[in-house]
């Protein structure tokens, strides 16, 4: 497949990893912000190429994970009342609110049905005008304009019936509360590509600049990955602090203009719970006042829900880096892909999930 | 799916749906069962009529296992329920080393469904039953109210003949076997995703149902010293072969690079972002066999239209928890385990 | 986040703004996508594509860069 496999050539693979053990001369911490890039480490084994003193911390890019427990709760909530039809990102519906997930929602009869585009939620309002037709709105800002153009297309055909619980999340100032923290460990950044490809990398040059940190706009395949941590070795190893852009084939600095006034002209810059982390401000998009007729929460009158989250769960701490999944007491005990505690382990992207599914036996070898 | 309404005219007109009393013991359900299923699955032993077959045991030990098919939708590309309701029974019969010799067939039929569209899914049925060299001798028919039923159900239940005395099954793999795969991955779950009118993909991909008696066959034949069959149905190749290390307490480990996905299915999977390791197969197997018979099973599967593209794909290594690792696209091991259900569409 | 796939576009519909659209093939599956976010992308373009709409256009030329990068730094040894 074109623009994939020629990106995951293990003899170039192996070139990156010997360039890397070269200019490496200390040990570096870095952190890979999005849940794609974590997917992809893990699936390749990209952590095994990387010489012995740099290490990668996986980052909160997955808004599956950082999708605060009282989002779920709502989604659940609309979904069971009459004449609704729930549609939803596969990713949203095996994680655990305080009364089950979605599949729960739907086990108890609620219509839960997938999309792979929040126009097909547009579509399926279009189609049943005698239903309404609530659409999940989460991720980061690759998903924005998707969600973005579905309001629009809402707006445009007049539709009374199609509402949606907006839940995106922004990448800088998660990254900055990471930064920001007494606790930070982490030396240099990969980037997210995509969420680059839509907002450009502005945003981060006042971060590099103000923390000291090297920012690497990254890509998703492997040999992407390693290119983008030899930048940032690169940097870190020559005490530089910039924004660079490994991702050239997809992103430009200014990133693609008509998405992001799109994404201005639907949304506004609001606060928003970060599921483990807590309230971040101006970290969340939420639709704007002559939008507010398809806010689900309005709709549904379930703004004011808040929820508390289960005691045992350190998926905050595994989200900031802080933490490695199996340093929880419950990873792989009680905290299971059948049975999560948290986001972190439902999530395909979430860290906990994918050392569940890849490095259990590793997990258990050092118990 | 070729127009069977052509060629083979159905034959209940007068009755357009199913309607409760086709399954009310009574003259519409006679009618039913006569002019439909007897007619086209046509053998002896069906057509005795009786509440059971009837027939001389094949001696020596016997296979039975029995499946149910709840597909949605009821055809797609390369198949519909009802070849998948015989193939996967003779499928199971084959991963036991047995030759399929009879099927039986339950219909939970809901009120209101089609009568065309069941006589689409019984002369698939018999199709299959021919390809498979079986018959279906028994069988039963339920009609359920409206609403309380998705269309049609179908469970059939097989017996089969094992005409040797290997034990085949997880108990007898050992360390060092060697691991063959029959074909190539994902045919069967992504076209049926694809047929699913709601996810709009357009895919040329067709299922890969298909009996597998025959290279089963083939290989026993071959004297090859054969110690474990299995299908790669829910679950995909993956939970496979998982479930055979576990419970044997063997460790396994694959290649991935000798694991064939085509282009098409390949990409349909990068779009749902699917692992085709887990994606369901309907017309593939993988078996276990001793090191020392690897050239010989192999060279018997590709002796085989059907499994032309088998390959050897990995090796039990060693006595453990029955851990599975895969050596990636670039030459990197990771483990794998089993996922918590179905995977799911992901934007992530 | 952000599962983007590479794809060709196979032919382009403008029905209005925000609605362009067009039949896109990934590598052999095709889906139609939303196109009015790329409107440099035409017929035979390759974009980046995330639930359904283009978000990016491939720029061709920078393609083989990550090839070329470890030479080009001097860091390769022959």
């Amino acid at each position: 497949m074109k623009y994939i496999d020629e990106y995951r050539d293990p003899q170039v693979a192996r070139e990156y990893a010997a360039a890397l053990a070269r200019v490496a001369t200390r040990p570096w911490s870095i952190m890979e912000v999005c849940g794609g890039q974590t997917h992809a480490i893990v699936r390749f084994g990209i952590d095994q190429l990387l010489p012995q003193g740099i290490t990668l911390a996986h980052g909160p890019g997955c808004p599956v994970c950082v999708t605060p427990l009282e989002v779920i709760d709502k989604a659940h909530e609309i979904a069971r009342r009459p004449g609704v039809i729930f549609a939803s990102f596969g990713d949203m519906l095996r994680v655990p609110g305080s009364r089950g997930d979605l599949l729960t929602a739907k086990a108890q009869g609620a219509d839960v049905r997938i999309v792979l585009s929040p126009l097909d939620a547009v579509q399926l309002a279009r189609d049943n005008p005698a239903r309404e037709v609530v659409f999940l709105g989460v991720g980061f800002e690759t998903t924005a304009p998707a969600t973005a153009l579905a309001i629009a297309a809402a707006d445009r055909g007049n539709l009374r019936n199609f509402f949606m619980l907006v839940s995106h999340v922004l990448v800088p100032p998660a990254m900055e509360a990471i930064l920001s923290s007494p606790n930070n460990t982490v030396q240099g950044f990969l980037a997210a590509g995509h969420v680059c490809a839509v907002m450009g990398w502005r945003d981060y040059e006042p971060l590099a600049k103000k923390y000291g940190v090297p920012i690497v706009v990254t890509g998703f395949e492997p040999l992407d990955i390693l290119q983008g941590i030899y930048m940032c070795v690169k940097q870190l190893e020559e005490g530089r602090a910039e924004v660079e852009n490994q991702y050239s084939r997809a992103v430009r600095r200014e990133g693609n203009l008509p998405a992001r006034e799109l994404i201005g002209e639907i949304f506004r810059v609001v606060p928003r719970q970060w599921r483990g982390i807590g309230e971040i401000g101006a970290s969340g998009l939420g639709l704007r006042e002559r939008y507010a007729r398809f806010d689900a929460e309005l709709r549904f009158g379930v703004a004011g829900v808040r929820v508390e989250e289960p005691a045992e769960c350190m998926s905050g701490l595994i989200l900031q880096g802080v933490s490695k999944p199996q340093e929880c007491p419950a990873f792989a005990t009680r905290c299971t892909p059948e049975r999560p505690l948290g986001a972190t382990m439902v999530s395909s992207e979430g860290a906990c999930a994918a050392y569940y599914r890849y490095r259990r036996a590793a997990a258990e070898v050092s118990r | 799916m070729s127009d069977f309404t052509l060629s083979c005219p159905i034959p209940i007109s007068d009755t357009p749906q199913i309607m409760l009393a086709h399954g009310g013991g009574g003259r519409l359900m006679n009618t039913l069962i006569r002019k439909m299923f007897i007619s086209a699955f046509d053998n002896p032993l069906l057509a005795a009529a009786h509440d059971g077959a009837v027939f001389v045991s094949p001696g020596g030990r016997l296979a039975f296992t029995t499946d149910s098919y709840v597909v949605r939708p009821l055809f797609f590309p390369g198949g519909d329920i009802g070849a998948l309701a015989v193939n996967g029974t003779v499928n199971d019969l084959a991963m036991c080393g047995a030759r399929p010799i009879h099927l039986s067939a339950g219909f939970i039929l809901e009120e209101g469904f089609s009568m065309e569209t069941l006589w689409r899914v019984v002369l698939s049925m018999a199709q299959a039953a021919r390809r498979a060299g079986i018959d279906i001798v028994t069988g039963d028919t339920k009609v359920v109210e409206h609403g309380k039923g998705d269309g049609i159900f179908i469970n059939t239940a097989g017996l089969g003949a094992i005409a040797h005395d290997r034990r085949i099954g997880p108990a007898s793999v050992k360390s060092g076997d060697v691991i063959l795969l029959s074909g190539d991955l994902g045919r069967h779950g992504i076209a049926v995703l694809a047929a699913r009118a709601e996810l709009a993909l357009e895919s040329s991909v067709e299922s890969d149902c298909a009996p597998l008696a025959a290279p089963v066959q083939a290989l026993l034949d071959s004297g090859a010293e054969v110690h474990c069959l299995r299908d790669l149905t829910r679950g995909g190749l993956a939970s496979a072969v998982i479930e055979v290390a576990e419970t044997s307490r063997i460790d396994a480990r694959l290649d991935e690079r000798s694991i064939a996905v085509s282009d098409p299915v390949r990409s349909a999977c990068e779009l749902l972002g699917f692992d085709p390791l887990y994606v369901a197969n309907e017309g593939r197997f993988a078996a276990w066999v001793a090191a020392r018979d690897a050239s010989r099973a192999l060279a018997a599967l590709q002796a085989l239209p059907e499994t032309r593209a088998a390959a050897i794909i990995g090796t039990m290594t060693g006595p453990g928890n029955g851990a599975v690792t895969i050596r990636g696209a670039l030459g990197l091991e990771r483990a794998i385990d089993m996922l918590s259900g179905e995977q799911l569409p992901r934007i992530c | 986040m952000c599962l983007s796939v590479p794809g060709k576009i196979l032919n382009v519909v403008d029905e209005g703004p925000f609605a362009r659209h067009g039949r896109v093939d990934f590598g052999g599956t095709v889906r139609e996508t939303n196109l009015s976010l790329v409107p440099e992308a035409g017929l035979g373009d390759w974009v980046l594509v995330h639930v359904g709409i283009a978000i990016s256009r491939i720029e061709e030329s920078e393609a083989g860069r990550v090839f070329d990068f470890l030479r080009q730094a001097g860091v390769l040894e022959k």
